[in-house]
């Protein structure tokens, strides 16, 4: 079947060299886990970082299933959800347990919640599947919006999460929660790119390439599916708890609605489907290139304009980037970086004298 | 020079820079939350166009407050959460930040637990959490003149009052029309109270945001054929009910609005379908006041007006504005009064709100009154007994057709105290007492 959605190769290109890989991310990790609690400011960590860290882990999560297994899914902003408010829920009920098994029991709850979603893709494909994760999207928000029991009976639906703590120690400050946030994306999204080079990964890829051929080979097709949806269900649903415990300290269902699935599908989409890095790099675009233009813009023009005309100009400056991005290359934001690096280092390689061509064509 | 007298020196110096601070800066600094654009725009623009016009009136004729000149920085919300925190997070490194208004109840939840943390007040003039009522576990948030449970009471008291009595109230059918959203769902469980308590029927109807549809909702009440329906809009909702109401045919003069469902923006869309309609103020429309004579002439006589349509000003979005212009302002005079006229810290400010108390005659010599009647905020009472009125839509301007009313503050107080004390509860707040009240952080 040729979908949109169907494109080979990426995955076994997303990080061709692996030694080169596991010093990037060494570096990344290495600035993340030091630097960035050293140097980045109160602002960088609450506004930026933290709603990029857990909207990533969801583009993650999201990435497995459709990236990855070719499963087009618009019900992400409900698995959030749905992880969201579980978290809270076994925190407020079953107080005595630790902060990490209430996010894992989240994310199991999310999980069985997207098989349950999932089981329409056992026969509809395509954009039938998509309009028909739809309805996780309205089920989820309506339900908890209809059962008081969800938020506590706290009459206008809104949820203020309880502090942070692990061990006895308090993570209630701006780098507690940063590091914690961080662990966790960092501990999943490895999790993740190991599931991808296994079988299984390799079973969805099988599955997104051609499903008859897939059959054909001795892949069970459905239980594939069905554990894509599952594992993509976990993964963004810790994803929503962590929007929700270190983001936001507040829940209402309507922050997971409809946009929010649209904003995380657009992230792997502008990212680069089936990568990994891809979903980081989505995430950066969509969270945070907005809000450095939006600084731009205000230092620059302020003065001249009021907010209101700024935030329109900066509407089209994005999307004008999106059309642009993807005009150069289809593929992804990680596609496109891994071009640019590759003429870098040819240049450099013609440079240094080397009569030899790039490594990488 | 030896190090340990430069460091001594370079401390001294230090000191002497962070001492003179304040008295260099002598400003009172308002980061502003706004939304200018989405659903929403029209409450923003006419809010905050009127809250910065009166700081430009107080900077130009009284040259800022006792001497100190206001300031303020916008950033765009949108009326949505993140943004607002966004927003939060980039402005409140500004120095002298007198309070937050972000005219959003979800973004000031999501608020609650910072401004604690970082001492300064957040205001949430007509609207906000019910129970941030109680200052005894809320000193940093100020939900102004009325909260929606005392909305809601002031709404059931004036259909008592056009049915006859209070006693009449049992033979009535009411329906609430709510908007989807934190702030709309608000005053369920008081309108199931009051219903109790008063024995009229009940349905509570949720119209999903931003509320541009609203067909199956109208459907509903036309069979379920209530006496009243109480609109609990906002933004784009309120025209559309309006239109809706006349074309299942519902009568306007039998529908009763809210303090966010008030305004002109709610009425003109709408045209003839919203002759008679009748809607709840804590502040009022219209350009009679002298301190909004005062804003047309001085602020936009000299071209600094906010508003870019001037047939706004007056407006109940503008007017609302203004006075809580005037709320933030009176609040830092208080403050000045006991810490002196000079920058204040949050927590001061604080102190200010926790004592803003401005009679009938107080709100005369301030130019505004007709606007509002008086406020009398003490510090475990955050709301200050605001009083209502209610206006009637007349299809060119909103008419008053009752006098200041209070409110049923004695019924609703028990259950925001049952209410922040599960709060506090949850999240292992100790309770104030009238003792903390003057221990006021000075950084």
């Amino acid at each position: 079947m040729t979908t949109i959605l169907a494109l080979p190769e990426t995955s076994r290109r997303s990080l061709p060299r692996p030694s080169a890989a596991l010093i990037w991310l060494t570096l990344v990790l290495a600035v993340a886990y030091v630097a960035v609690p050293l140097f980045a400011s109160r602002y960088v960590i609450e506004a930026l970082l933290l709603p990029f860290l857990a909207l990533s882990l969801a583009a993650v999560g999201l990435n497995l299933l459709t990236g990855y297994a070719g499963q087009l899914s618009l019900g992400s902003a409900a698995f959030m959800a749905v992880g969201a408010f579980a978290a809270y829920n076994f925190n407020l009920r079953l107080g005595f347990l630790p902060l990490p098994v209430s996010f894992v029991l989240a994310g199991l709850t999310a999980a069985l919640v997207g098989v349950v979603f999932g089981l329409p893709s056992l026969r509809l494909r395509g954009f039938y599947l998509a309009v028909s994760t739809l309805a996780a999207q309205f089920f989820v928000q309506w339900a908890l919006s209809k059962f008081g029991w969800f938020s506590n009976n706290n009459p206008s639906g809104v949820i203020s999460v309880p502090r942070l703590q692990l061990a006895g120690f308090s993570l209630d400050t701006p780098t507690g929660r940063y590091l914690f946030s961080l662990t966790i994306v960092t501990l999943l999204s490895l999790f993740v790119w190991r599931l991808t080079r296994s079988a299984s990964g390799r079973a969805f890829l099988a599955v997104r390439d051609g499903e008859t051929a897939a059959r054909a080979i001795g892949i069970p097709v459905p239980q594939t599916k069905l554990l894509a949806f599952a594992v993509s269900s976990f993964v963004i649903g810790v994803a929503g708890a962590l929007w929700a415990f270190t983001y936001l300290r507040t829940v209402e269902p309507a922050g997971f609605n409809l946009d929010r699935s649209f904003q995380i599908l657009f992230m792997v989409i502008i990212g680069g489907l089936a990568t990994i890095r891809g979903a980081f790099l989505g995430a950066a675009f969509i969270v945070i290139f907005p809000l450095l233009l939006a600084r731009a813009g205000a230092f620059l023009f302020g003065g001249i304009f009021d907010s209101g005309v700024l935030d329109m100009t900066q509407r089209i400056v994005i999307g004008a980037l999106v059309i642009l991005f993807l005009i150069a290359e289809p593929r992804g934001l990680a596609a496109l970086l891994d071009r640019i690096g590759a003429r870098l280092s040819a240049t450099a390689a013609r440079l240094a004298g080397s009569s030899s061509p790039s490594p990488r064509s | 020079m030896s190090f340990f007298k430069f460091s001594k020196s370079a401390s001294l110096a230090a000191l002497l820079a962070l001492s003179a601070f304040p008295a260099f800066a002598d400003e009172q600094h308002f980061p502003l939350q706004s939304y200018r654009v989405g659903p929403y725009a029209s409450g923003g623009t006419g809010f905050f166009g009127g809250f910065i016009d009166y700081l430009n009136l107080l900077n130009d004729r009284d040259g800022g407050v006792n001497g100190v000149k206001l300031t303020w920085s916008e950033g765009e919300t949108q009326y949505e959460v993140e943004r607002g925190l966004e927003v939060y997070e980039r402005l409140k490194s500004a120095p002298g930040i007198a309070a937050w208004n972000p005219l959003s109840v979800g973004i000031a939840y999501a608020m609650l637990d910072r401004v604690a943390e970082d001492r300064t007040p957040l205001v949430t003039l007509n609207h906000g959490r019910t129970d941030t009522t109680d200052g005894r576990v809320f000193p940093y948030v100020f939900p102004l003149l009325l909260n929606p449970y005392s909305e809601s009471s002031g709404i059931v008291n004036y259909i008592a009052e056009r049915a006859g009595g209070h006693d009449k109230l049992k033979d009535l059918k009411i329906a609430v029309l709510y908007h989807g959203s934190p702030y709309g769902r608000e005053t369920i469980p008081i309108y199931e109270l009051l219903a109790e308590k008063y024995g009229f029927e009940l349905s509570q109807i949720e119209v999903a945001h931003p509320g541009n549809e609203q067909q199956a909702q109208w459907q509903t009440i036309r069979r379920q054929r209530p006496d009243f329906v109480v609109l609990r809009g906002w933004g784009v909702m309120n025209p559309v009910a309006l239109t809706t109401a006349q074309r299942t045919g519902f009568p306007a003069d039998r529908i009763i609005g809210n303090v966010w469902s008030n305004s002109e923006e709610d009425v003109l869309p709408a045209g003839e379908a919203a002759k008679g309609y009748t809607a709840i103020v804590s502040v009022s429309a219209g350009t009679e006041a002298p301190v909004i004579q005062e804003v047309t002439e001085k602020v936009y006589g000299a071209g600094k007006g906010n508003l870019a349509d001037k047939a706004r000003i007056g407006s109940v979005y503008h007017n609302l504005g203004v006075v809580n212009g005037i709320l933030n302002t009176e609040a830092l005079r208080i403050a000045q009064e006991r810490f002196g006229k000079r920058t204040l810290t949050g927590d001061e400010v604080r102190w200010g709100f926790e004592h803003l108390q401005l009679s009938p005659e107080r709100v005369k010599e301030l130019g505004a009154e007709g606007l509002f009647h008086s406020i009398n905020v003490t510090w475990d009472n955050h709301e200050g007994e605001g009083l209502v009125a209610f206006q009637q839509w007349d299809g060119a301007k909103w008419n008053r057709i009752s006098d200041w009313i209070a409110p049923d503050w004695a019924l609703l107080r028990p259950i925001i105290e049952a209410s922040s004390e599960a709060y506090a509860a949850e999240q292992g707040l100790k309770l104030r007492t009238a003792e903390d009240v003057d221990k006021v952080a000075t950084d």
